[in-house]
């Protein structure tokens, strides 16, 4: 557990006023305000961290107690008297988030080295942010691979000990967000409940790349092929096409499958394009006798 | 339409201990919409997150209306270009190697 420079947190020295560290907290707090900053865990970090600064200097009391203990605050008498307190509130501190990745679903809102000095979450002068009547929303993030997002697919999370059963429609998008209403945090007072805001990130390892419904692929192919044309076999997402190659066909040509693409989101059975793009290889280690017919093939130009 | 789904004003007015009035200013200032249900005014359940933003920068922020309608309209305006942003940062994934 750290020592936290309070003073350095709300950009202030040890001799500041009061109307200094008031001004200096709201001009911060306007800066990080969660609501201006949505979606923001950095903002919302700080914005805790002013608050606590600002709990602490703005109360006589325990700006008092701070200064007097600073850095050897684990020593004080303060500390002693945080330890007792804090035994009885330690349990209800250890009832954490949930085991889904990326939840940041029940953040105490004073830090350890705040609670052991001042002993727990202390009565708060009303600053900070304001309570809700509506739950709060819990945010997580799901790992997909490319290939999971194929085909819709059922999975079932448990959020905060509590199961909860979720379709990921196929074609969902990188970074896309999908809302389970009524699944965050419970309202208070007969509030409506929060919601679950789920944002898929999805890692593509494959050769295909991806622009939301269309796929784009490279396929190698030989130089005989590419001039005399011919068949390849290229594949495709989930299996293998022959293609007819055209007789002179050029580096770089792009051929377009359609309907071989990715998966159209919330359109059942309707896909995207598949780009090609031919990539011819030229031979190497030619023997003498292909050298020869080649320079046959170049006097012909000339 | 069910009931359930919206929520009498003296509710919220008892939660976020505020007067009745200050739902008839935000009405005023068109950053809310009320609904008369049963002759009783209502808000929308789906309206109550954008409504706490609202409280919360009033109270915590202490932003007059005026500026509360800016910042939720540069907030909206944040967002549409993030997610043009995210749009186009998947799109550029394909140039990538």
């Amino acid at each position: 557990m750290a020592f936290i420079d309070y003073y350095k947190v709300l950009g202030l020295n040890k001799s500041a006023t009061t109307a200094e560290i008031k001004k200096a907290y709201r001009k911060l707090a306007r800066k990080h305000h969660p609501d201006v900053n949505p979606n923001d865990k950095t903002a919302e970090h700080k914005f805790k961290e002013i608050n606590e600064a600002n709990e602490v200097l703005s109360d006589p009391e325990k700006r008092k107690k701070y200064d007097k203990y600073g850095k050897d605050w684990q020593h004080g008498e303060a500390y002693e008297q945080a330890q007792q307190q804090q035994q009885s509130q330690r349990h209800y501190q250890q009832q954490g988030p949930g085991n889904f990745g990326g939840g940041n679903f029940s953040d105490s809102e004073f830090s350890d080295f705040f609670e052991s000095m001042f002993g727990g979450r202390g009565a708060s002068q009303g600053h900070g942010r304001s309570a809700g009547f509506r739950g709060q929303d819990f945010n997580a993030e799901l790992q997909l691979d490319i290939k999971d997002v194929f085909e819709t697919q059922k999975r079932v999370l448990t959020v905060n000990g509590k199961n909860i059963r979720l379709t990921i429609p196929a074609g969902v998008e990188n970074g896309q967000v999908i809302k389970i209403s009524g699944k965050g945090g419970p309202g208070a007072n007969g509030g409506p409940n929060g919601d679950l805001l789920i944002q898929f990130n999805i890692s593509n390892s494959t050769k295909f790349k991806r622009d939301g419904s269309n796929l784009y692929a490279t396929e190698k192919i030989d130089l005989y092929t590419a001039i005399l044309g011919g068949e390849v076999t290229v594949r495709t997402f989930d299996g293998k096409v022959k293609l007819k190659v055209k007789p002179e066909t050029q580096n770089g040509t792009k051929v377009k499958l359609k309907g071989k693409g990715f998966p159209i989101y919330k359109k059942d059975g309707q896909f995207g394009d598949l780009f090609i793009t031919y990539e011819i290889e030229m031979p190497t280690k030619l023997s003498d006798k292909e050298k020869a017919l080649f320079n046959e093939l170049k006097n012909l130009q000339s | 339409m069910s009931t359930a789904t919206y929520i009498p004003i003296a509710t919220l007015c008892t939660s976020y201990k505020v007067e009745t009035s200050f739902f008839q200013d935000l009405n005023e200032y068109g950053l809310i919409e009320i609904t008369t249900i049963e002759k009783s005014p209502c808000i929308h359940q789906n309206h109550i997150k954008n409504l706490e933003s609202i409280v919360r920068l009033h109270k915590d922020l202490h932003i007059n209306f005026e500026g509360i309608d800016t910042v939720l309209n540069l907030l909206e305006k944040i967002q549409e270009l993030q997610e043009d942003l995210a749009a186009a940062k998947n799109r550029l994934r394909i140039f990538e190697d």
